[in-house]
């Protein structure tokens, strides 16, 4: 690296710095965010939430309605990744290059899964509840969306990047394409699918929490309910019960994973 | 070597088969998962559902969302300009996210820092991540009020979360010659830091600062609709649950649907440009 190239890559730096600057300047004043404020609320919140924030006696009383609406919502997520990695599995193998049936299939396959991938959650629980109303299965069914696309688009890398030269090989051994998909691909892939379906029961939980804010059910609805009652101490202990079960997925989740992979 | 032990069963038949625990953990992972599909449909509550006719209502309101989009309640400078203050929350908790994960994740780097600080710094962002994004947000928005200053402040935390364990793990695959070619010639920490450990990720970190700010433009969403952050999202949350207008959603979604994909695709031709060879 001469002096030349390295002056020139300084520049690049400074102008790359400036533009940044200049993006994070102009988001402030569309969004009148400012800075000063910002650091100032930090530890007014911290403060306020150690003061305020705390599980007192009184709200552990509320423990059994509060773990009752976490187990519906666990489950909600439990089932709605499963079922959506089932369907994710096969609109993998159609999607991914070496699996395919043949390229309208794959595309269809791959469209599916963006869209409904890149259509945000929220959009979808406010469409579903208006004509599902308040209940389990508008959550179940706005994660279940999310998740087929996230997991299509996962499995359809897991499949392309592992399975290649065990494909060939039954190929010419003169396996039929059933054969392959079940035999070679699928037992190759499955661990690292099951990591991904695992990393995605633990974001459906954190989501479904947003999800029963909107429309009302499961864990996100009793916080919602805390919070505009004003019952921090409530507040406090649904927040506490929520990360405790992230936590533990998260563990489990990574034995789980430092075994198989 | 001693010989192979054959194990046979009660009733003297070889055992043919011998996982290993992969082998048994993966299925029982399997059995469990499904196990626990079938009981929460026991779990879930089911009222006022008639599935019959929510189908056929959510099939009709998806044909107009996605058929017949237009804007009614808002202009469409008013929509783009929503668009804008999304992107610039999702933006903002972006890059104040970024500096300050980089620090975090110098300390969390097992190469750079001394072991309790490594542990104490994933402990404390293990403990962030674990408190869903809109929980953050609402939480801010008691001490600070409603507006961009909760909403920044409660998407920043989680993307120094996720950013902290993606850069601490990118510190950690430099090469150790690169670290102690600069020990040698005398040179402290921060020195390191600067000329050898950020010239040789500075394109990773970019690449994962990037996906970040695609998430974050989602979760922007979410705060407008779920917490009143602003932004598009609060349009979208306002058009489905007090207009009941589908062709505003419909828009809305369309609008959003845009900007995800093109920042699905510059972060892809990132990807493809920075790291070709681990490309997930």
């Amino acid at each position: 690296m001469n002096e030349k190239t390295m002056r020139k890559s300084r520049w690049q730096t400074v102008i790359f710095l400036l533009i940044i600057i200049t993006l994070t300047y102009l988001s402030s004043i569309i969004t009148s965010f400012s800075f000063a404020d910002g650091l100032a609320t930090i530890p007014e919140a911290l403060g306020w939430m150690t003061s305020n924030l705390m599980v007192t006696g009184e709200s552990l009383d509320k423990l059994p309605n509060i773990l009752e609406k976490l187990a519906e919502t666990t489950f909600m997520s439990i089932a709605a990744t499963t079922i959506a990695a089932v369907v994710s599995l096969f609109l993998g193998v159609l999607g991914s290059k070496t699996t395919k049936v043949n390229n309208f299939l794959s595309v269809f396959a791959r469209f599916i899964a963006s869209v409904s991938r890149n259509i945000p959650v929220v959009a979808w629980s406010l469409v579903l509840l208006i004509s599902f109303g308040q209940n389990s299965v508008t959550g179940f069914l706005a994660l279940f969306v999310g998740t087929v696309g996230f997991l299509t688009r996962a499995f359809i890398e897991s499949i392309d990047e592992a399975s290649q030269s065990s494909v060939e090989a039954l190929t010419a051994t003169g396996a039929t394409y059933f054969q392959i998909v079940g035999k070679a691909v699928i037992p190759q892939c499955l661990p690292q699918m099951i990591s991904w379906v695992l990393f995605m029961v633990e974001t459906n939980i954190r989501n479904a929490t947003l999800v029963g804010i909107l429309t009302g059910t499961g864990i996100g609805y009793t916080f919602d309910m805390y919070y505009k009652m004003l019952d921090y101490n409530a507040v406090a202990l649904v927040t506490l019960t929520i990360v405790i079960t992230v936590i533990m997925v998260d563990l489990i989740s990574n034995y789980v994973r430092k075994v198989i992979l | 070597m001693e010989a192979t032990y054959i194990k046979t069963k009660k009733d003297g038949r070889i055992v043919i088969k011998s996982g290993n625990k992969g082998d048994r953990v993966l299925k029982g992972t399997i059995v469990v998962l499904s196990i626990l599909t079938v009981i929460s449909f026991f779990f879930f509550n089911y009222a006022g559902l008639e599935l019959g006719s929510a189908i056929r209502e959510t099939a009709y309101n998806l044909k107009v969302m996605f058929l017949q989009p237009a804007l009614s309640t808002i202009s469409l400078s008013e929509a783009i300009y929503q668009v804008g203050v999304t992107l610039s929350l999702a933006f903002l908790a972006t890059v104040i996210g970024a500096v300050i994960a980089f620090f975090l994740s110098l300390m969390a780097a097992t190469n750079l820092s001394p072991v309790w600080l490594t542990r104490i710094v994933r402990v404390f962002v293990a403990f962030i991540r674990a408190v869903p994004t809109v929980l953050w947000v609402l939480i801010f928005a008691i001490a600070a009020g409603l507006g961009s200053e909760a909403a920044v402040l409660g998407m920043l935390f989680h993307s120094i979360a996720y950013l902290v364990k993606a850069f601490s793990e990118a510190f950690e695959e430099i090469d150790k010659g690169i670290i102690e070619a600069l020990q040698s010639t005398g040179a402290g920490w921060w020195h390191i830091v600067k000329s050898g450990v950020l010239p040789s990720t500075f394109t990773y970190l970019l690449s994962w600062i990037f996906l970040r700010f695609e998430i974050n433009f989602g979760v922007a969403v979410a705060m407008g609709a779920a917490a009143g952050a602003g932004g598009i999202g609060f349009d979208l949350f306002m058009a489905s649950s007090f207009y009941f207008d589908m062709r505003e959603v419909g828009f809305i979604t369309y609008a959003i649907l845009i900007v995800a994909f093109l920042l699905e695709v510059i972060s892809t031709r990132m990807k493809k440009r920075y790291f070709p060879a681990s490309s997930n």
